[in-house]
């Protein structure tokens, strides 16, 4: 990140001006993108053969990051685990800001009594601890991994409702707006023609920042056992199922964990990225 | 400005903060309802089947009464310290939470201590070495604090530190307290390392900030050393704004107690809702639940009334809180 002078133009839309973690990062993701569509013919082996004779084994070559407790082989299963790690944050970070855009806007350019109500309802959900009412709510009410992403869809669309609003706030007391009044332009047109293609580069960073939030907090949902399936290939099941061979087999728990922060920093410096050079 | 002007802000927080209290406690009230199936069978758990038992449950729980009244019989036995019998083990919920409470509390306190020292001297030097490697390595750590979450780092250095190297134990609270604090060391490392994130992102923008300010100006002028400027004046204008994260710091630790505790398997109140959870022993769950929200509740008020304390523009209204 280096820091340009007041004046000098900033180069845009040249790939040299990429940072190059940026590059990593994104080839990180492209990675990740490419087992979740491509699996079952990238992994070396299947992800649900059981070989319980042979158990857990460290990394050979037959299994370079060795077998689980029931013989299955721990690489094909990172493989196949990149869906459930990006089908599901795709789901949360989307829903979340549509409807965190549709509320944002309402409240900050329309104010007055829904204003109000939204923003109550806002107050509310920053005072609740997020990750506990999932964990409880998807325990008790079951239904695993798409009951877990609906939960993290709504607890995500308070903190992205006042990032709208507040964005659009910014855009309020600018001339365009008068100017559109003045036009005649109706509220409706204003708000999605005009406010939203302006508050759109804050809300396309954020998202991928959401991603990148929802991926940990699914994961860590599968880990205590809430989110996926039993038996499927996803990371946080993964540290879940593999906890007793951390001895016999380091690299099933540490194969996976690693991919959960590798992918979550990736997503996590392309957002800050794209929100200091777009957003600010 | 009066002390009546606090007194009637502390007021208004109250009043945000009782209604909030009544409405998650209704919420953990309706898990019972929440919970597919008949809530009777819900609350039986595993225990035998017979219509004495049965009976006892619809009493004690008051089934047989419309919701709202259920309700209002289930808070007053609340308000009284009943929170019911844990459907494992027939043992009171109280007494169940009362045994785990201690290594939750030391576990917090121990990462609180770390996340606000460390996450305040790190955010402070990297504003101030604003631009160099250090400042970057500092971001840098940041970013990975917010993308691992406890548990995958707990998983990490429990492999590193616990099993490869020997240098901390992997396994139990530990007895007495210097022993629990050698054995909560790595779980308070991982517990702190994603909640320092936040603490290092908000100290180094608000230092940042305040670096730039005339009277920082006029002191280096006056000849004032760079670490007195920075650590007598800069850092106490810019800890305002951390104190408004505290409220995400202490989110931020009871969520991540919850998975510390698993990983290591710890015995506190984190690792008991989690197994409530999968055994699903609701009124385990309401008890632990109701206790982490009231808890994360409470510190936010106290966090309101510390920062009118410390920052006089709220209690003037200068500053729109």
């Amino acid at each position: 990140m280096s820091v340009t002078a007041a004046g000098e133009p900033r180069p845009v839309g040249r790939l040299s001006a990429i940072p190059f973690v940026i590059i990593a990062a994104a080839i990180v993701i492209a990675v990740v993108v490419v087992c979740a569509i491509f699996g079952a013919g990238i992994a070396p082996d299947s992800a649900f053969v059981q070989r319980l004779a042979i158990g857990d084994l460290p990394p050979s070559a037959d299994h370079l990051a060795g077998t689980d407790l029931l013989g299955r082989d721990v690489l094909s299963r990172v493989v196949y685990g990149a869906r459930t790690a990006l089908v599901g944050p795709i789901v949360v970070a989307a829903g979340a800001f549509a409807i965190a855009t549709l509320l944002g806007l309402l409240s900050g350019y329309l104010g007055g009594l829904v204003d109000s109500a939204i923003m109550r309802w806002v107050d509310f959900m920053f005072a609740l601890p997020g990750p506990l009412v999932a964990i409880v709510v998807v325990g008790v009410v079951g239904g695993g991994y798409w009951t877990a992403v609906f939960v993290l869809v709504v607890l995500f669309t308070a903190p992205d409702t006042r990032i709208v609003r507040s964005a659009v706030l910014k855009q309020r007391p600018l001339p365009y707006i008068d100017a559109a009044r003045v036009l005649g332009i109706s509220k409706a047109r204003i708000v999605f023609f005009h406010i939203l293609p302006n508050v759109l580069p804050i809300i396309l960073a954020y998202v991928v920042l959401d991603f990148a939030f929802a991926l940990v907090n699914l994961a860590g949902l599968s880990f205590l056992g809430l989110g996926v399936e039993p038996g499927t290939p996803d990371w946080g099941r993964m540290l879940f199922e593999n906890r007793n061979i951390l001895f016999s087999n380091p690299a099933a728990l540490l194969l996976p964990a690693a991919m959960i922060i590798l992918t979550a920093v990736s997503m996590n410096l392309i957002g800050d990225w794209l929100f200091e050079r777009f957003a600010k | 400005m009066t002390s009546s002007g606090v007194v009637i802000f502390i007021l208004r927080r109250l009043a945000v903060a009782i209604p909030l209290l009544f409405i998650i406690s209704f919420g953990v009230f309706a898990l019972v309802h929440l919970a597919p199936g008949d809530p009777v069978r819900a609350l039986l758990g595993a225990r035998p089947s017979d219509p004495a038992t049965l009976a006892a449950i619809r009493t004690r729980y008051h089934l047989d009464d419309p919701f709202i009244v259920q309700y209002g019989k289930w808070l007053w036995q609340v308000l009284n310290g009943d929170l019911g019998v844990s459907i494992q083990g027939n043992r009171l919920v109280t007494t169940t939470i009362k045994d785990r409470l201690g290594v939750t509390i030391y576990l917090s306190v121990m990462s609180a201590v770390l996340v606000l020292g460390l996450g305040v001297l790190l955010g402070a030097v990297a504003a101030f070495r604003r631009g160099t490697r250090l400042d970057r390595a500092v971001v840098m750590f940041g970013v990975f604090g917010i993308s691992s979450p406890a548990f995958v780092t707990g998983i990490f250095l429990l492999y590193f530190f616990g099993a490869l190297l020997h240098w901390f134990p992997i396994f139990g609270p530990g007895r007495g307290f210097l022993d629990r604090g050698w054995h909560l060391t790595l779980p308070a490392i991982a517990l702190a390392v994603s909640v320092m994130a936040i603490v290092i992102k908000i100290t180094r923008a608000a230092m940042i900030e305040e670096l730039d300010r005339d009277y920082v100006t006029f002191a280096r002028a006056r000849g004032l050393s760079a670490w007195r400027i920075t650590f007598a004046y800069v850092l106490r204008n810019a800890l305002i704004p951390v104190v408004t994260a505290a409220g995400l710091v202490v989110v931020g630790l009871v969520a991540g107690a919850i998975y510390v505790e698993v990983t290591f398997a710890l015995p506190g109140i984190g690792a008991l809702t989690v197994d409530a959870v999968q055994k699903r022993d609701i009124p385990l769950i309401q008890g632990t639940t109701l206790l982490f929200s009231c808890f994360v509740v409470l510190i936010n008020l106290a966090i309101d009334v510390i920062y009118t304390v410390i920052d006089p523009r709220i209690r003037f209204g200068r500053v729109d809180s």
